[in-house]
């Protein structure tokens, strides 16, 4: 992280959070199978903590429901993500925690792609090809000082 | 003379005046010979930039306004006048004066100017500094100077805002011209033609009435010249340009119309008058008007001409078919009378609303007695209209019709004669309060129930369900509401309306007998039996300190419903095809309060015998005390298999369960014996519930009993839960603070003794009471009570009942985060049962174990991290679980515990 550093975008734009998903019939049927959409994949990484503002990717429109595409029968999740300015050096960490929230949070079954909208950022390729390297997304967990400021953006706030 | 008056000002202007304006000289010039109209927009606006002022305006205008040519002069003072449209508010009151004087001056010139002028005036008249005497001194100049009717429609437009404001602004100054302000406006109001200039006119008119100025000897030529507009018959222009409506036009008459007394003299005869045209909407609206008279007329006006009211009032409501004429006829006189009961009576004047009733009554009685039936309703509606005017009104007609109608029951039982009582009994639910009908009530009581209980279908169809509904609600209130007043008749009121209520239900039975073959149309619906049992407990309530309407309940009531009800069950046990409404579920429901409320008010006396009966009843189908006994010897009331009479049971709780604790209950073994077999194997959810109610409530000396299994421990659910129907305060429970410690206390240690010396397959049973005792304690009490309680606790997450799984996971999962002490040595455990359960077939048990996983993460790192390894493994099943909820809690769970000992994390 910056570490105390300037903020690059000092004064982001800021969007309304989407509200919980309501609750419905078959949610609560026992014999009823739900399947993955798209909805709740967004809804576990919306909550996300930006590593700069004390705001939610989703509150930064980083992270939107309808570039979140899943497919529960071939077990494939697609993320894409809008970095806030062109030259966010945060993008790759951005990516990461994304991509570590999924792996968490989704059974082993699934394939999960997470990359930057493209002609969003200066070095879009570069950030991901770094996010679909697997060896790549160990070694950086391996880095406690990463995988500290990760950690930190997949707390839940105000606890 | 014209052109010297206008020099004069402009060599006053010229005085005070600045350096030439050019610019300003420019426009006036495209103005007024160029006839380029814009240029006065931008006039105005150099004139409010402050480029130059109205008084160079006025100078640079000099040369238009003495101009020898009309038009000229005309588009100077046009110039000028728009201008003052738009900077009126900025003037100051020297100013307004110097132009007032011009103004008003100009209104003398020639014709195509005045137009102009009176625009001048419409804005000068806004202006908030008129000078002291301006306004007067305008409106004198219009009076005498312009023929208001001759000009266009525009110009008189002008006339009525300049009236408008100055009455805002300069309302005494307008005063003091007294009625010669009246007569002007009435000269310049006559023959106006336009709906928009009416609109104005009309409100010019309804200030000067409601704001008091002095009509003089002008009253009835300011009636005129706005009565000639009545009624109005308005359409709008196609495509409607202006958005004005007949409606608009005919409220802002009427408000002029009825605004004051003294144009009464003049209006009622019009309004007479008027109802005898054959226009529809006429006829509306003089009944409106009337009606609205009603309201600040007193009976000096209206005297003379009430009979002539009435008897068009009469003869509309009577021939009409249209029901708006109707109702504005029955407003009209409903405003009527409630004007005479109003009026001031002298000590030597007759009453002159007794005097209108007599006439309104002399008029509708023959309809009444007579079985016309097509003028029976009319004159009710009529006589309802009067009744439900006033106070005093509903009293003298209650005297008045009240006999007259009774007697009219009692010696006719032709059907449509039903009708008039049960009309009658309107009145007293819309209008007047209750008391005016004391007199009567008895009598009213039992005549509409002896029409209920009358065998005749064809009567009982006469009262159709919103009448029944209606009666009971206002009988009711009736008797309820007047408690403090009339003690004497108190006790016998609820009798009467009990009694009543049973009418209802009664024939309501034979009308479910009947309906095989009457296809139940003649039938009552289950909300009315409910509305009835509604009334029946309030009525029990109220009594609840009377011991004779008490032993009218215990004697009569309960008996009744019991038989009732038992005879409805019987029926629909053998029918089935038609069932009674009182074999529903949801009028037993409202039965139970009934008989509990009463049973519960009941003396000791009574209550034994109460008890004795019911038990008798139940227990070995005595039904010796119930009334009109027919029914079979040996009923079995308390037998699994029948769906119909084991129902009654919550009849059983309902009277036994709410009797005083005094009370013995007799053969209480076998009683029980009974209830156990019925809650045990019951397939009928109603009954079922209801027994195991009535049980637990019995349930005290069982607490130690393990044959009982399982369902003494649901026994202790309903125990500890607030039930509505047992155990609560009213029903004599004897409610104490704390109770469900001091139950814990007493009763946890034989649960874990019966835990530990019970036989396996029993064991089960006292898991399950304990979870449900737990689960109802208050948080501290669970606290304290954790250390001991939780190998029995994770002994109950074992249990393959998932009832019990349920309850202690859901009363183990706040706790663990306040006491992670106690968990210590037990958290190997904890955490393999909350594991295995996360994979449980039911979704709430699986929601449940996961959220109580998650909760551990937050124990102190100490104690959980060894088992963090162990935990995400097993986690990673549940985050592909078929329900989205689980996986929700799961995902939840899971990011906690990657958190846990890892940088950043916790």
């Amino acid at each position: 992280m910056a570490g105390g550093a300037r903020l690059e975008n000092a004064n982001p734009l800021i969007f309304q959070r989407s509200g919980e998903r309501l609750l419905t019939a078959t949610d609560e049927d026992e014999d009823v199978a739900d399947p993955f959409d798209d909805r709740e994949i967004f809804d576990l990484i919306r909550s996300i903590n930006d590593p700069e503002h004390p705001l939610s990717l989703e509150e930064l429109n980083v992270v939107e429901q309808m570039r979140v595409n899943v497919n529960n029968q071939e077990s494939t999740v697609s993320v894409e993500f809008t970095p806030t300015i062109p030259h966010c050096s945060m993008a790759t960490l951005i990516g990461l925690s994304i991509k570590v929230k999924l792996l968490r949070s989704l059974p082993d079954r699934f394939k999960i792609d997470v990359h930057i909208t493209p002609g969003t950022h200066a070095s879009e390729d570069a950030v991901n090809k770094q996010l679909a390297d697997k060896e790549r997304v160990a070694a950086a967990l391996e880095n406690a000082q990463l995988l500290e400021v990760v950690n930190q953006c997949l707390s839940s706030r105000g606890l | 003379m014209v052109a010297v008056c206008a020099c004069a000002v402009i060599n006053w202007l010229r005085f005070s005046m600045a350096a030439e304006n050019s610019a300003l000289l420019g426009l006036v010039e495209e103005f007024v010979s160029g006839q380029v109209d814009s240029k006065a927009t931008e006039t105005a606006e150099g004139l409010k930039n402050g480029h130059f002022t109205v008084l160079q305006l006025v100078e640079a205008l000099g040369f238009s306004l003495i101009s020898s040519q009309p038009q000229t002069r005309g588009r100077g003072v046009q110039l000028l006048s728009l201008v003052l449209q738009e900077c009126y508010s900025s003037l100051s009151e020297k100013e307004v004066e110097v132009l007032l004087a011009f103004y008003e001056n100009r209104l003398k010139d020639h014709y195509v100017i005045t137009p102009h002028v009176l625009k001048g005036l419409q804005a000068l008249a806004k202006c908030s500094v008129l000078p002291p005497g301006s306004a007067v001194s305008i409106l004198k100049s219009i009076f005498q100077d312009v023929h208001v009717q001759s000009l266009m429609l525009a110009e008189r437009s002008s006339v009525y805002s300049i009236l408008i404001s100055l009455m805002d602004s300069r309302e005494e100054e307008l005063k003091s011209l007294g009625a010669d302000f009246i007569f002007g406006f009435v000269q310049s109001v006559d023959g106006e033609r336009d709906p928009r200039n009416l609109l104005l006119a009309f409100q010019v008119a309804r200030n000067i009435i409601y704001r008091g100025y002095d009509l003089g000897k002008f009253v009835e030529e300011l009636f005129e010249v706005t009565s000639c507009y009545f009624p109005i018959d308005f359409s709008p222009p196609p495509n409607d340009p202006h958005g004005i409506t007949q409606e608009e036009l005919v409220l802002s008459l009427r408000a002029v119309l009825t605004g004051t007394l003294q144009f009464a003299e003049f209006l009622l005869p019009l309004l007479v008058e008027k109802l005898d045209s054959d226009v529809q909407s006429a006829k509306i609206d003089s009944l409106q008007t009337l009606a609205a008279c009603g309201q600040i007329y007193s009976h000096r006006e209206l005297g003379a001409f009430l009979p002539g009211l009435w008897s068009s009032i009469r003869r509309e409501v009577f021939q009409t078919a249209s029901e708006r004429v109707e109702s504005a006829g029955l407003s009209a006189l409903s405003s009527l009378v409630s004007c005479l009961s109003r009026s001031v009576l002298d000590s030597n004047s007759e009453d002159s609303l007794e005097v209108f009733l007599n006439l309104v009554l002399k008029d509708c009685r023959h309809h009444l007695c007579e079985p016309d039936l097509k003028l029976v309703w009319p004159s009710a509606r009529l006589l309802q209209a009067a009744a439900g005017a006033s106070y005093r009104s509903s009293l003298i007609m209650a005297q008045l019709v009240l006999p007259l109608l009774l007697e009219q029951y009692s010696s006719s039982t032709q059907v449509p004669l039903f009708t008039p009582p049960s009309a009658y009994l309107d009145p007293h639910g819309t209008g007047s309060p209750p008391s005016s009908a004391v007199l009567r009530k008895e009598s009213l009581c039992s005549s509409v129930f002896s029409a209920l209980s009358e065998s005749s279908a064809g009567l009982q169809l006469t009262a159709s369900r919103a009448d029944v509904e209606k009666a009971v609600d206002h009988l009711t209130r009736l008797v309820l509401d007047e408690e403090d007043a009339q003690l004497s008749s108190v006790r016998r009121a609820p009798a009467v309306c009990g009694s009543f209520g049973m009418g209802l239900v009664s024939p309501q039975c034979g009308a479910g007998e009947l309906s095989g073959s009457s296809a139940g149309n003649g039938g009552f619906s289950v909300e009315d039996v409910c509305t009835v049992c509604v009334g029946l407990q309030r009525i029990a309530q109220q009594a609840r300190d009377d011991e004779e309407i008490g032993r009218f309940f215990h004697e009569n009531i309960i008996p009744r419903l019991l038989g009732l009800a038992l005879q409805a069950a019987l029926g629909s046990k053998d029918s089935g095809s038609c069932i009674s409404p009182l074999a529903d579920e949801a009028v037993l429901f409202a039965l139970v309060p009934v008989a509990s409320t009463a049973c519960a008010a009941l003396q000791t006396q009574a209550a034994s015998s109460m008890a004795a009966q019911t038990v008798a009843l139940f227990l070995d189908g005595d039904v010796s005390f119930l009334p009109e006994n027919a029914f079979p010897s040996q009923v079995q009331l308390l037998q699994a298999d029948s769906r119909g009479p084991s129902q009654l049971v919550c009849l059983l709780m309902a009277c036994v369960c709410s009797l005083p604790r005094s009370v013995e209950i007799p053969e209480l073994e076998r009683l029980l014996l009974r209830l156990e077999d019925l809650s045990c194997s019951s397939p009928h959810l109603f009954s079922y519930t209801h027994a195991s109610k009535c049980f637990a409530a019995l349930l005290f000396s069982l607490l130690s009993d393990a044959e009982l299994g399982s369902e003494v421990a649901e026994g202790f659910r309903v125990l500890m839960s607030d039930s509505p129907d047992v155990l609560n305060r009213e029903c004599h429970a004897d409610v104490r603070i704390m109770y469900r410690q001091r139950f814990f206390h007493e009763n946890s240690s034989k649960l874990v003794q019966g835990f530990n010396s019970a036989e396996q397959e029993k064991k089960s049973h006292y898991l399950k009471a304990l979870s449900h005792i737990v689960n109802n304690l208050p948080r501290q009490v669970q606290l304290t009570e954790l250390p001991a309680l939780l190998p029995l606790l994770l002994e109950a997450l074992c249990c393959p009942d998932q009832g019990v799984q349920l309850s202690t996971l859901c009363c183990l999962q706040p706790v663990l985060l306040e006491s992670p002490a106690a968990l210590g040595s037990q958290l190997e455990a904890l955490v393999s049962r909350l594991l295995a359960l996360s994979s449980s077939p039911a979704m709430k048990v699986r929601i449940t174990s996961l959220s109580c996983v998650h909760a551990l993460a937050r124990l102190p790192e100490a104690l959980v991290l060894p088992f963090r390894a162990r935990v995400l493994k097993a986690l990673s099943a549940p985050l592909d679980d078929k329900k989205r909820l689980v996986r929700k809690e799961a995902v939840a769970a899971r990011g906690e515990w990657f958190l846990l000992g890892s940088p950043g994390g916790r």
